[in-house]
C-alpha cells in the first residue's frame, strides 16, 4: 500500500497522496502533475467547489468600472454597476454566446454584443434587443440578463466567487486565513489597501500545484535564490544564518484550516511597513520610523510588531497567494493543461501611501518578485525542471514531502519543513476523493 | 573661448546605430561587464508592464525598473551559475531596425528603435520578444553613453514568453 518504490502498485489502491505516520513519510504520486484525467477532475472537484479569487474592490472604484478576466476558466466581468454594487457577471451574451465586454479594463455605461447588438446594463440586466418584435409574446427579456456567478462575496475587499451554490459562506471557508489577511490590511491606517496599476501575467510550463508548494516553501530559498541573497548582502542587509538554521530567521509553517496555510517568519529582508533595510537608502529611515509610529499608535506595540516584523506567505486554497514579504504581492494561477499554468500577479499597498512610499514599495517588490525580479525567474525554472523530470513519472512515481514528520504534535513545524505543504495536499486529496 | 556644444550638430544616426549594434553584440555574446561600460554612471533600465506600456515606475508595477545600483547587481546575478533561469545562458539574437533620433534636449539625445529578439534554450520552445526601444543618450568624454534604456514589449501579456531573465 505504501511502497513508494513499487512501480507496479504505484497508485497504492488508487490513492495519489500517501501519508504513512508510522514510517513518517508523506508522498505525492507524480501522476497528479501529468495526468489529463487529474487535470479534468480538478476543474470539477476543486475549482468548481472552492471560493476562487476574482479581484479587489480597489480595481473597480467607480460606478461602471470593469475588469475582464478569466476566473477558473470562465470569462468574467468584474465590475461595479452604475448603482455602485460590485458584480461578477459571466461575460457571454445570452443570445448566442459572444463575449460582450472585450477590453481589459475601463468604464462602461453598458455592455454591447457586437454580434447581433444585444445590450446589457452594468448590473447585467438585458437593456435592448434590436428587432425585438420578432419574438413571441411569452419571450421574457427580464430573464435574459448576463448570468451572475452563483456566489459572490468579499472579505476585506478581496472578492471571491463560487460556482457551487451550496458552498459555505466565504468567511467560514476562509477560516484561519482571515487572521493573515487582516495582518496585511492592518498596514493601512484606514484599513484600505489597493491594487497598484501594472499587472504581471506570465506562464510557467509546469503543473499549477507546484506553484502552491513553491509559494510557501522556505526550504528552497538558500539554494534556488542564492543570487538574491547575494544581492541582499551586497546591499548591506544582514543575511547571516545562525548555526542549526537554514535561513537568517526561524519561522513556522502553519495549518489555517480548509486547506489554507501560511508561513510566519521573523523579518530580515525589510518591509515597506515598516522595517528599514539599507536598500531603501538612508533618507528613507525617518519615513519608515514614522510609518512604524502610526502603526503603534493605532494598533498598540504588540499588534504593530506582529504586522511590521513578520513576513507571511499565505495560500488561500486552492490558488490565491498573498505574499507579504519584501513587498505585498497578490497572485493567482490557473492550469491551462497538466503541464502549463498562467500566473497573474499584482502589487498591493495602503491607499494612504505617499509618492515616496509607493515608489519604495514598488522598488522593494522588484528586488525579489515577478518575471524580471531577482528571485521569481529562478522559481519558474525550478518548477519547469521538476515538470521535465515528471516525464519519467511511471519510473519515478513519488515526490517526497516528509520534512518535519519526525516531530511531535506540540513541536512547531518550521517554515523550512513541509508540514504546511502537506496541509494543501491533504485537502486536495480529500476533495479529489470526494469527487464522484 | 569654450562655446557650448550643440549635440544636434555632433550626433548622427550612423553614430547612434553603431552604438546600438555594438550594444546588441555585447548583450547577445553575454559580455555583460563590457556592456556596463556603455552606460552612464547613473543609468536606468526599464521594462514597463505589458498592460501599462506608458506607465511610470514610481506609480506602476513594472517588470523591471533598475537604477544603476540594481543594474550592477543584476549583472553580478546574470554572471553567477546560480542564476538558474539563465544557466546555461540563453542563446539570443537581436535584430534592431527603424533607428531614429527623435529629440534632443540639452545634453540628452532621445532615440527610438524597433527590436526583435529571439531566445533559445534547450528543452524549451523558441521565444520571440518584439517591441520598441526608447533610449536617452548622453556624451561622456566625447563618447555616446546610455543614460536610460526603456524596453517596451508589444505582447499583450508576457504569457508564453515567461520570465524576462536575460537583458532585453
Amino acid at each position: 500500500m505504501n511502497d513508494r518504490t513499487n512501480g507496479k502498485n504505484g497508485q497504492a489502491n488508487g490513492h495519489l497522496v500517501l501519508e504513512d505516520r508510522k514510517a513518517q513519510t508523506f508522498s505525492v504520486n507524480r501522476e497528479v502533475f501529468v495526468s489529463p484525467t487529474v487535470f479534468e477532475d480538478e476543474s470539477r472537484a476543486i475549482f468548481d467547489k472552492c471560493w476562487i479569487y476574482v479581484g479587489h474592490a480597489s480595481e473597480i472604484r467607480n460606478p461602471g468600472d470593469f475588469r475582464t478576466r478569466n476566473v477558473a476558466g470562465r470569462p468574467i466581468i468584474f465590475c461595479r454597476d452604475r448603482q455602485c454594487t460590485p458584480r461578477a457577471l459571466i461575460n457571454s451574451c445570452r443570445h448566442r454566446g459572444a463575449i460582450v465586454c472585450r477590453e481589459r479594463e475601463g468604464n462602461a455605461r453598458q455592455f454591447y454584443c457586437m454580434y447581433h447588438g444585444w445590450t446589457y446594463h452594468t448590473d447585467g440586466k438585458l437593456k435592448a434587443i434590436p428587432g425585438d418584435d420578432a419574438y413571441g409574446e411569452k419571450f421574457d427579456k427580464s430573464t435574459l440578463g448576463l448570468v451572475e456567478v452563483p456566489r459572490f462575496e468579499h472579505y476585506r475587499d478581496f472578492y471571491f466567487l463560487n460556482f457551487d451554490r451550496d458552498a459555505p459562506d466565504l468567511a467560514t471557508y476562509l477560516a484561519g486565513a482571515k487572521e493573515y489577511i487582516d495582518l496585511v490590511v492592518d498596514q493601512s491606517p484606514s484599513g484600505r489597501m489597493e491594487i497598484i496599476s501594472g499587472v504581471q501575467e506570465y506562464d510557467i510550463k509546469a503543473n499549477w500545484k507546484l506553484l502552491v508548494e513553491n509559494s510557501v516553501d522556505d526550504y528552497h530559498l538558500v539554494t534556488t535564490h542564492s543570487t538574491w541573497l547575494n544581492y541582499m548582502r551586497n546591499s548591506g542587509v544582514n543575511i547571516s544564518v545562525p548555526k542549526g538554521q537554514l535561513l537568517p530567521t526561524k519561522g513556522i509553517g502553519k495549518d489555517l484550516g480548509n486547506g489554507h496555510l501560511t508561513t510566519d517568519n521573523p523579518n530580515y529582508r525589510g518591509r515597506p511597513v515598516a522595517k528599514w533595510i539599507s536598500i531603501y537608502g538612508e533618507d528613507a529611515k525617518a519615513d519608515i520610523d514614522a510609518i512604524r509610529k502610526e502603526l503603534v499608535e493605532r494598533l498598540g506595540e504588540t499588534r504593530a510588531a506582529r504586522v511590521a516584523d513578520t513576513n507571511r506567505n499565505l495560500v488561500v486554497f486552492p490558488n490565491l497567494v498573498i505574499n507579504d514579504g519584501s513587498s505585498v504581492t497578490v497572485r493567482n494561477f490557473y492550469p491551462l493543461g497538466p503541464d502549463h499554468m498562467r500566473v497573474t500577479a499584482w502589487a498591493l499597498g495602503p491607499v494612504e501611501e505617499t509618492e515616496a512610499q509607493r515608489a519604495r514599495r514598488l522598488h522593494a517588490f522588484l528586488t525579489f518578485y515577478g518575471p524580471g525580479g531577482f528571485a521569481t525567474p529562478d522559481d519558474v525554472t525550478a518548477l519547469e525542471l521538476a515538470q521535465q523530470g515528471f516525464a519519467a513519472w511511471r519510473e519515478v512515481q513519488w515526490s517526497d514531502l516528509s520534512r518535519g514528520m519526525g516531530k511531535s504534535a506540540n513541536e512547531p513545524q518550521l517554515h523550512t519543513d513541509e508540514g504546511h505543504l502537506r496541509v494543501f495536499w491533504r485537502r486536495w486529496s480529500e476533495l479529489m476523493e470526494q469527487h464522484p | 573661448m569654450n562655446k557650448p556644444v550643440d549635440p544636434a550638430a555632433t550626433v548622427t544616426r550612423a553614430e547612434v546605430e553603431d552604438l546600438l549594434y555594438h550594444e546588441a553584440e555585447l548583450l547577445d555574446s553575454w559580455r555583460l561587464d563590457d556592456w556596463l561600460g556603455l552606460l552612464t554612471e547613473d543609468a536606468a533600465y526599464y521594462v514597463p508592464p505589458n498592460d501599462k506600456p506608458d506607465g511610470d515606475h514610481r506609480f506602476t508595477l513594472f517588470t523591471i525598473a533598475d537604477d544603476i545600483v540594481r543594474l550592477r547587481e543584476r549583472i553580478i546575478r546574470l554572471k553567477d551559475p546560480n542564476c538558474h533561469a539563465e544557466f546555461p545562458p540563453s542563446r539570443t539574437r537581436r535584430l534592431i531596425t527603424n533607428v531614429r533620433i527623435t529629440g534632443i534636449e540639452g545634453d540628452t539625445i532621445s532615440v527610438a528603435a524597433n527590436f526583435d529578439i529571439f531566445r533559445y534554450r534547450r528543452n524549451e520552445p523558441p521565444r520571440e520578444f518584439v517591441g520598441r526601444y526608447r533610449y536617452k543618450l548622453q556624451r561622456r568624454n566625447g563618447a555616446l553613453k546610455i543614460a536610460e534604456r526603456r524596453v517596451i514589449l508589444d505582447a499583450e501579456e508576457l504569457g508564453v514568453l515567461g520570465s524576462v531573465s536575460f537583458l532585453l
